[in-house]
């Protein structure tokens, strides 16, 4: 039963309720004028503390498009954050105000910890390099499109593995599923937080290897997630220069691949994948950005109780 | 070898790791009440070669829970009529509020006025904990 329920951790939903919401958001894709006034009178507030496009826009189309409206901030200098409030206070505030709030925070945990606080329901819109669970909800109907199946898949995630929330939420829920196996591709300087190793992988003794260099692992990989690698995370410019190539998505790595490898991508992209394979029947990171706001719409309809 | 009395109803803290009485001591704060109490530090031990132990002459009500955090090597005896009552060997509390504080600069607890700092018990053997927000990793040193 979502109805009500916070979205904080991709952990919060359950295998089932993720059924729930992918059959949910493909109804939507199916017949989407069957939903367009089922959230009128509905108030949902995208209260980002950090500036967003996409997250923020997809959760304000998903609204729109179910008929609610939208109220918030998309940074923070515009909020009362400046006048020094603090997000306990804002959040009972809004509270009064929406139905449904949206929040993006820089620090880890914020969504968490203002959920014991709002007598609305919050959905994490990405808390510091912690977790970004609606994300996640993109990224299972890509692979469920894709793949027709989240079960024995080996997933090569690349680029900044410890600071990448897409990456920790990923991992965390697709480890749930029978016979997946990760391969861990970063610079050793962005390696997957060690709690991420020990209470999700070793504990659900889930196989993983990690490697430095995507070209080693790519024919191997079904699904291949990039993320960015964003150069002022190196401690040193030699292992930057060393590495930079080995973390860009080009046509020449990708031959290796397997016909049917599902790349994804949570964007913005900056240079990490080649702009001549966005047409390529393999890229789905476009695709996955539509859906993840058909996601958003089935998360919003079943946290409001409304379908 | 020092010699403090038995206590006839109370307490005795014994098996603290030495060096760490004094600071045990503070936190129950022993050093404001009105009834008889002894610190013993560096005392001989069998097990561990030095101890310190603190003798309670009073029924007080104690948190074994943040005790056996502080130090669950710990062992606590209740004493009523001079004789032992129970004994309680401490374990790592699953919960620990307050006592220790988040390392993560990012995490929400860093940050923000009022949050509490929580940590869950992830590992009991290894004494890990996890922030209940950020969900960084602590570990406990023996």
């Amino acid at each position: 039963m979502l109805k009500r329920k916070n979205i904080l951790d991709s952990q919060d939903l359950s295998i089932e309720e993720i059924e729930e919401i992918i059959s949910l958001a493909q109804d939507i894709i199916k017949q989407p004028q069957e939903y367009a006034d089922l959230c009128k009178g509905k108030l949902l507030a995208t209260l980002f503390y950090e500036p967003s496009t996409r997250t923020r826009l997809s959760f304000e189309a998903a609204m729109l498009r179910l008929g609610g409206q939208v109220i918030g901030f998309s940074d923070s200098s515009s909020s009362s954050v400046k006048k020094g409030e603090s997000l306990a206070d804002t959040i009972q505030t809004v509270s009064c105000y929406a139905d449904i709030i949206a929040m993006r925070h820089p620090n880890e945990g914020a969504p968490k910890y203002v959920a014991n606080i709002s007598k609305i329901p919050i959905i994490n819109a990405g808390d510091g390099g912690h977790q970004h669970p609606t994300q996640t909800l993109a990224d299972l109907l890509t692979i469920r499109e894709a793949r027709g199946s989240f079960e024995k898949l080996k997933i090569g995630v690349c680029g900044d593995l410890k600071f990448g929330r897409t990456v920790h939420s990923l991992i965390k829920t697709m480890s749930r599923y029978e016979g997946v196996e990760f391969v861990l591709i970063s610079p050793k300087e962005l390696k997957i937080p060690s709690y991420i190793k020990e209470q999700v992988l070793d504990k659900n003794e889930i196989k993983y290897m990690e490697v430095e260099k995507l070209e080693d692992v790519m024919e191997e990989l079904d699904i291949l997630y990039m993320t960015r690698v964003q150069k002022e995370r190196f401690f040193n410019e030699a292992d930057y220069v060393r590495l930079k190539d080995s973390y860009i998505l080009d046509r020449n790595k990708l031959e290796k691949s397997k016909s049917n490898l599902a790349i994804l991508h949570p964007l913005p992209r900056v240079n990490e994948i080649s702009e001549d394979i966005d047409n390529d029947s393999r890229a789905w990171y476009f695709k996955q950005a539509k859906f993840g706001m058909y996601m958003r719409m089935a998360l919003i309809l079943k946290v409001l109780g409304v379908k | 070898m020092l010699s403090i009395n038995s206590i006839k109803n109370g307490i005795v803290i014994d098996h603290i790791k030495a060096g760490t009485g004094f600071s045990i001591f503070k936190y129950l704060g022993l050093n404001n009440v009105n009834y008889p109490v002894a610190l013993i530090i560096n005392a001989k031990s069998k097990r561990y070669g030095q101890k310190d132990m603190i003798k309670i002459e009073n029924s007080i009500n104690l948190d074994y829970g943040v005790l056996g955090f502080i130090d669950p090597q710990i062992t606590i005896n209740v004493i009523e009529n001079e004789k032992i009552k129970e004994k309680v060997n401490l374990r790592l509390p699953n919960n620990v509020e307050g006592i220790i504080e988040c390392k993560n600069p990012r995490c929400i607890t860093a940050n923000e006025r009022n949050p509490k700092h929580k940590f869950e018990l992830i590992d009991e053997e290894q004494g890990k904990y996890k922030c209940q927000y950020c969900e960084q990793v602590y570990s406990w040193e023996k």
